[in-house]
């Protein structure tokens, strides 16, 4: 049994076909990466994994157990956490609240409770808090702890919600895009925290990326796509030098 | 300028941020306390009003402030709780119970309004609220053998465990303290885990959900929580005016309810107090005008509406923080004097948004 499995997935809006048959196998620990043109379909089975849109065909499995066809907050309950190409952060609290929101899945109080501030809710939310600063401290946030996030540069909002999703405490991390809009350093730091999460933390990645080097630098294995459709899948090496994953980026070569 | 240094995780979960901020709020309390001593007994009575919007806002808050979803309904649930209140009373049920049920009437109304009303949006929630406070007004209209139809509903003084609540100041006690509850339980509910659900809701429902919030779950009960706080203050309104009757609950008074949040300033609670100052002041401070209005101006009708529309529509142009946006301000500019720079509250625009996923 694999940890992550995507089984002939397709959708499609209308008339696009955005994602055709698509089936791969992520296994527990690796860093797999989604690469394809503009268009080519990948966020889009990021938001079947999310369970946004169900699949006119296929399934997806999570630690041997089928998610597709659950309700979409259930997908945060089984250790599955995102982020988003267009950073969707809740901007109008401050770093440390969004880092909190994050910890939802791990309420442990009731309604009723929370309003008379209870000591259990006193002592859970001391637990959020020290969780959401152990992910502060391994992002290097703690200079923005307290300020709101819609007054952040795009570089620190992208970290801010790479850390919201690993408050959630997941085993798998999607990543939409983890590194556009950044500049070379910052990519860089986003390199290397791909890397610890993968060593230190033990979390599974499944990425979609477009700057070739971090793939090369941070992937076991890569899955081409192509309008909705699988080239190639492989090592970053081979996947990149796939005759059909050339002509998809640059045209047919005579 | 104060500055916090923190030790301890247990500093972040407090009430207080310290010791400063305990003396005004406690200074705040005695000045309330006073106040029947030093005010006359017609401003008490303004007061006791201003306090019985402040829980109006309260309910406000939360759903429109809080979780993003409007309503032009309320006085549906305001309606609920004042009728509950006048027909419990009538058949001698004691104001403890009476006033509970007002709240839990109110509160499962607004969960079975909520439910299906909020998987819409926007203005579709708006009028579909609406609609809903149409029909109430309607049933209240009609049902006449129970609510006494357009002819109203009469109600006794609140006897208050023994006490017989028969004047302004006991009445403003009385309010007073249920202030102190029910803000106390928000701001609690807030720093909580169900609070941050709401906040998240109304910035990124995308998000929420992929953080594992039940979108429809939560909403419900934010709309519940605030229909219930609704009912609460209907039924100490209809003590109030002693008199209730269909047309105290229309859409007028729907729409006067979400703005006070608007003008208070949303997301906070002191925006609600705020609002609720502002509702009730703004009348009294128009009759005051009238007299140094050019009569062709001050004769006319519908003069109050209109003055109360262009406020808010200022509002809404010139500061769309409100009214606690506003002081937040004026605070920091004497805090940081002469540091403070103008564009300091303006939003940074260092991104695209998408609405792709929409
Ligand atoms: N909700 C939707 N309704 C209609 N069409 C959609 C929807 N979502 C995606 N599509 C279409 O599906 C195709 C794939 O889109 P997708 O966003 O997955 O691309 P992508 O690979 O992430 O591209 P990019 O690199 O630009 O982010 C596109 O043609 C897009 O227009
Ligand atoms: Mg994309």
């Amino acid at each position: 049994m694999s940890f992550f499995t995507a089984e002939n997935l397709s959708i499609q809006f209308g008339g696009v076909k955005a994602v055709t048959n698509v089936s791969f196998e992520v296994e527990r620990g690796e860093v797999f990466t989604i690469i394809g043109p503009n268009g080519a379909g990948k966020t889009t089975i990021f938001n079947l994994i999310s369970l946004i849109y169900p699949p006119t065909s296929g399934r997806i499995l999570f630690e041997g157990q089928e998610i597709t066809g659950l309700a979409p907050h259930r997908v945060a309950n089984l250790g599955i956490a995102r982020t988003f190409q267009n950073i969707e952060l809740f901007e109008h609290a401050t770093v440390l609240q969004n880092l909190l929101i994050g910890r939802h899945t791990h309420r442990t109080t009731a309604l009723w409770q929370e309003l008379l501030f209870l000591p259990p809710v006193r002592r859970a939310e001391i637990a959020h808090r020290e969780a959401a600063e152990k992910v502060i401290d391994f992002l290097d946030l703690q200079h923005y702890r307290d300020s709101f996030v819609a007054g952040l540069p795009y570089g620190v909002r992208k970290v801010v919600e790479l850390a919201r999703a690993l408050t959630t405490g997941p085993k798998l991390q999607l990543l939409d895009e983890p590194s556009s809009g950044l500049n070379p350093e910052e990519s860089d730091d986003m390199a290397f925290w791909i890397e610890d999460l993968k060593k230190d933390l033990g979390i599974t990645v499944l990425m979609v990326e477009h700057d070739m080097s971090l793939v090369s630098r941070v992937s076991d294995r890569v899955l081409a796509l192509n309008q909705g459709e699988m080239l190639a899948l492989g090592t970053s090496r081979e996947v990149q030098s796939d005759p059909r994953v050339i002509e998809a980026y640059l045209g047919k070569q005579e | 300028m104060r500055f916090y240094f923190k030790t301890d995780y247990a500093q972040d979960v407090r009430l207080f941020q310290d010791g400063v901020q305990v003396f005004w709020y406690v200074a705040l309390a005695a000045a309330l306390l006073a106040l029947p001593v030093l005010l006359p007994e017609y401003l008490i009575g303004q007061m006791v009003f201003i306090l019985i919007y402040c829980i109006i806002g309260a309910g406000m808050m939360l759903l429109i402030g809080y979780t993003g979803q409007i309503s032009l309904g309320h006085a549906a649930f305001l309606a609920v709780g004042a009728y509950t209140e006048a027909l419990l009373q009538a058949r001698g049920v004691p104001f403890a119970v009476s006033l509970s049920a007002a709240a839990l009437l109110s509160g499962v109304a607004g969960f079975i309004i909520g439910m299906p009303a909020l998987r819409l949006k926007g203005i579709y929630l708006a009028i579909a609220t609406m609609a809903f406070g149409f029909i109430v007004e309607e049933v209240i209209t009609r049902w006449e053998h129970v609510t006494g139809g357009n002819s109203g509903k009469q109600l006794k003084q609140i006897d208050f465990f023994g006490i017989a609540i028969d004047n302004d100041a006991r009445f403003y006690y009385l309010c007073l303290g249920l202030v102190a509850v029910i803000f106390l339980g928000m701001i609690n509910l807030m720093r909580s885990p169900t609070g941050r659900a709401f906040v998240a809701i109304r910035d990124s429902e995308i998000s929420a959900q992929s953080m594992g919030i039940h979108l429809a779950r939560y909403k419900t009960i934010s709309f519940a929580i605030s229909a219930a706080l609704t009912g609460v203050a209907g039924a100490l309104y209809a003590h109030k005016v002693q008199f209730i009757s269909p047309e105290q609950f229309n859409l007028l008074v729907s729409i006067e309810m979400a703005t006070l949040v608007f003008i208070g300033g949303l997301g906070s609670f002191h925006g609600a107090v705020f609002g609720a100052a502002f509702i009730i002041a703004l009348p009294q401070v128009i009759v005051f005008m009238k007299d140094y209005l050019p009569t062709a101006i001050a004769q006319q009708t519908g003069l109050q509406p209109t003055i109360f529309g262009l406020i808010l529509i200022a509002f809404l142009i010139f500061e769309p923080l409100g009214i606690y946006g506003r002081w937040v301000k004026i605070r920091t500019y004497f805090s940081l004097f002469p540091f403070y720079r103008g564009g300091m509250f303006r939003r940074q625009k260092a991104y695209m948004k998408s609405d792709r996923l929409k």
